[in-house]
C-alpha cells in the first residue's frame, strides 16, 4: 500500500507525454483556423476538459448510487475524488471559454445556456464540497454527499432545459448547430486528429489524476485510523 | 382493529402537518418571520430597483420569486431546526411509521407555510403596486413552484440541520438546485401577467411539473437515507 503501484507510475509519465504531443499537436500540426485565427486553438483543449468534467461528475453520481446501495466507505473516497476532479476540469473548460469568448463573441463572459449551465453544475459541486465540511461522522459524511451528488446530476440536465428558452450562441461544431450561432468552423482532418487525441490524451490524465487521488483518500482514511488508535 | 397500510400512512402523515400546524397556531413564531422578511424583502427591491410603473411590469414576477425563496428558506431551516434541536427528530423516527410519511407530513407542513405567506405577500403586493395579481394562471404558477421548491427544500433542510453550519448552509445546497424552478416560474409567471398566448407559457409549465414529479420522486427515495442513524 505504500510503494506507488508500477501500473501507476507508468500512467504518470504516460500522461505528461501525452500532454507535450497534444500540445505539439494544437500548436503546430492543427492549421491556423482561417476566421478566428490563433485563439481557435484553444478549442482542443476546451472541449476535452469539458468532457472530462462532466465524466467525473457522473462518475460521482453512479459511485453515489453505488455506495448508497452498499453502504461501502471506499466508494465515497471515490465519489469525493471523482467531484473534486470534476471542479477543477470544469473550471478549465469554463476559463479557456471566457479565452475563447473574448476575441470572438467580443466579451469574457455571456449568459448563454451553456455556459449558465457549467456554472449551476460548478457551484453545485461547491456546495457539495461545503456540505461535506460541515459533517464530522464519515458515515454520514458520505450518505449526505452520495444523495446531493445524485440530485446535484439529475437537476443539471433540467437547468439546462429550462435556460434553453432563450437562443443560444453557443457553437457546436459536432453534430448540427443553431444557425445563429458566433464562431462555429468546420473541422479539417488535422484539426479532427488533434481534437480526437486531445480528448485521448484528457481522459488518461483524467484517469491518472483519478487514481491518485483515490489512493490520497486511502492513504487519509489510514491516517484517521492510526490518529484514534494512538488517542484510544 | 387493524387499518389499512394507506390509511395508516395518511394517519401519520396528518399527524405530523397537524402538529407543526398546532406549534405554529401557538407561538405563531414561523409565518410572522417569514412574511416580515418577505415584506422586507419587497421594500427592498423597491429602492434597489426604483420599482417606477415601466420597470414594474416586467420584474414584477422576478421580485416575487426572489422574495419566495429567500422566506422560504427561513420557513425551512427553522421547521427543520426545531425538529432536531430537543431531539424530536429522534421521537419521530421511533414511531412505527414509514419513514417517508414522515417527509410528506414535514414537508405539505412547509407547503401550508409558504401557500399562507404567499397568501399575503400577494394582495400587498397588488395594492402597493397598482399590479392585478388575481391571475389563475399565475396562481397555478405559484402552486406548482411552491410543490418543487419545498419538496427539495424539506429534503435538503433535514441534511442541513444535521450539519455544522446548518443556517449557512441550506442556501448553499438549494438555490443551484431549484435554479429550474426559479426560472421557469418566473418565465411563466411574466407569460401570464402580460397576457401572452399559452403556446408560449406550456415550455415552462410542462417544465415546473416534470420537475416536481422527478424531485418528489427522489426525496421519496432518498429521505431514508438522510434521517438513518
Amino acid at each position: 500500500m505504500t510503494t506507488k503501484p508500477l501500473a501507476l507510475k507508468i500512467l504518470d509519465v504516460t500522461s505528461i507525454v501525452l500532454l507535450l504531443v497534444a500540445s505539439y499537436l494544437v500548436f503546430f500540426y492543427a492549421p491556423m483556423e482561417m476566421v478566428m485565427g490563433n485563439v481557435q486553438r484553444v478549442f482542443y483543449f476546451h472541449v476535452a476538459s469539458g468532457w472530462v468534467g462532466f465524466l467525473s461528475f457522473f462518475i460521482a453520481t453512479v459511485v453515489g448510487v453505488i455506495f448508497l446501495r452498499t453502504s461501502d466507505l471506499k466508494w465515497d473516497t471515490i465519489g469525493l475524488a471523482a467531484v473534486e476532479l470534476g471542479l477543477v476540469f470544469s473550471f478549465i473548460n469554463i476559463v479557456t471559454g471566457s479565452i475563447w469568448a473574448r476575441p470572438i463573441w467580443n466579451t469574457w463572459w455571456t449568459w448563454d445556456p451553456r455556459l449558465v449551465t457549467a456554472t449551476i453544475m460548478e457551484l453545485i459541486y461547491a456546495a457539495y464540497l461545503m456540505l461535506r465540511q460541515g459533517i464530522e461522522n464519515p458515515v454520514r459524511r458520505a450518505r449526505f454527499g452520495a444523495v446531493y451528488a445524485i440530485l446535484g446530476f439529475v437537476s443539471v440536465p433540467i437547468s439546462y432545459f429550462s435556460i434553453r428558452i432563450w437562443r443560444t450562441i453557443h457553437p457546436v461544431v459536432i453534430g448540427t448547430g443553431d444557425p445563429d450561432a458566433l464562431g462555429s468552423f468546420n473541422m479539417t482532418a488535422p484539426m479532427r486528429v488533434t481534437f480526437f487525441f486531445a480528448l485521448f490524451t484528457f481522459t488518461v490524465i483524467f484517469i491518472d489524476l483519478f487514481w491518485n487521488r483515490v489512493r490520497l483518500g486511502r492513504f487519509t482514511e489510514r491516517i484517521e485510523q492510526l490518529k484514534m488508535k494512538v488517542m484510544a | 382493529m387493524s387499518i389499512s397500510p394507506v390509511k395508516a400512512y395518511f394517519r401519520s402523515l396528518t399527524a405530523i402537518v397537524w402538529k407543526d400546524l398546532a406549534a405554529e397556531l401557538r407561538s405563531r413564531e414561523l409565518i410572522s418571520a417569514m412574511l416580515v422578511f418577505a415584506l422586507l424583502v419587497i421594500l427592498i427591491f423597491n429602492f434597489s430597483l426604483d420599482l417606477n410603473p415601466r420597470t414594474r411590469q416586467e420584474v414584477t414576477a422576478g421580485v416575487l420569486w426572489v422574495t419566495f425563496a429567500f422566506a422560504g428558506t427561513l420557513g425551512l431551516n427553522r421547521s427543520l431546526a426545531i425538529e432536531k434541536d430537543r431531539g424530536c427528530l429522534d421521537g419521530l423516527l421511533l414511531a412505527p411509521v414509514d419513514r417517508s410519511s414522515i417527509y410528506f407530513g414535514k414537508a405539505v407542513g412547509n407547503l401550508i407555510f409558504m401557500f399562507l405567506v404567499e397568501a399575503i405577500v400577494l394582495p400587498i403586493y397588488s395594492v402597493l403596486y397598482n399590479v392585478n395579481l388575481f391571475n389563475p394562471g399565475l396562481i397555478l404558477v405559484i402552486v406548482l413552484g411552491s410543490i418543487g421548491y419545498v419538496a427539495v427544500g424539506t429534503l435538503l433542510a433535514s441534511m442541513a440541520v444535521q450539519t455544522r453550519t446548518r443556517d449557512v448552509l441550506l442556501p448553499i445546497l438549494l438555490f443551484p438546485l431549484v435554479v429550474p424552478v426559479l426560472l421557469s416560474a418566473v418565465k411563466a409567471s411574466t407569460g401570464f401577467l402580460e397576457g401572452l398566448p399559452m403556446t408560449e407559457i406550456w415550455g415552462s409549465l410542462n417544465l415546473l411539473v416534470v420537475y416536481d414529479l422527478i424531485f418528489i420522486a427522489l426525496a421519496f427515495m432518498f429521505f431514508d437515507y438522510i434521517v438513518e442513524e
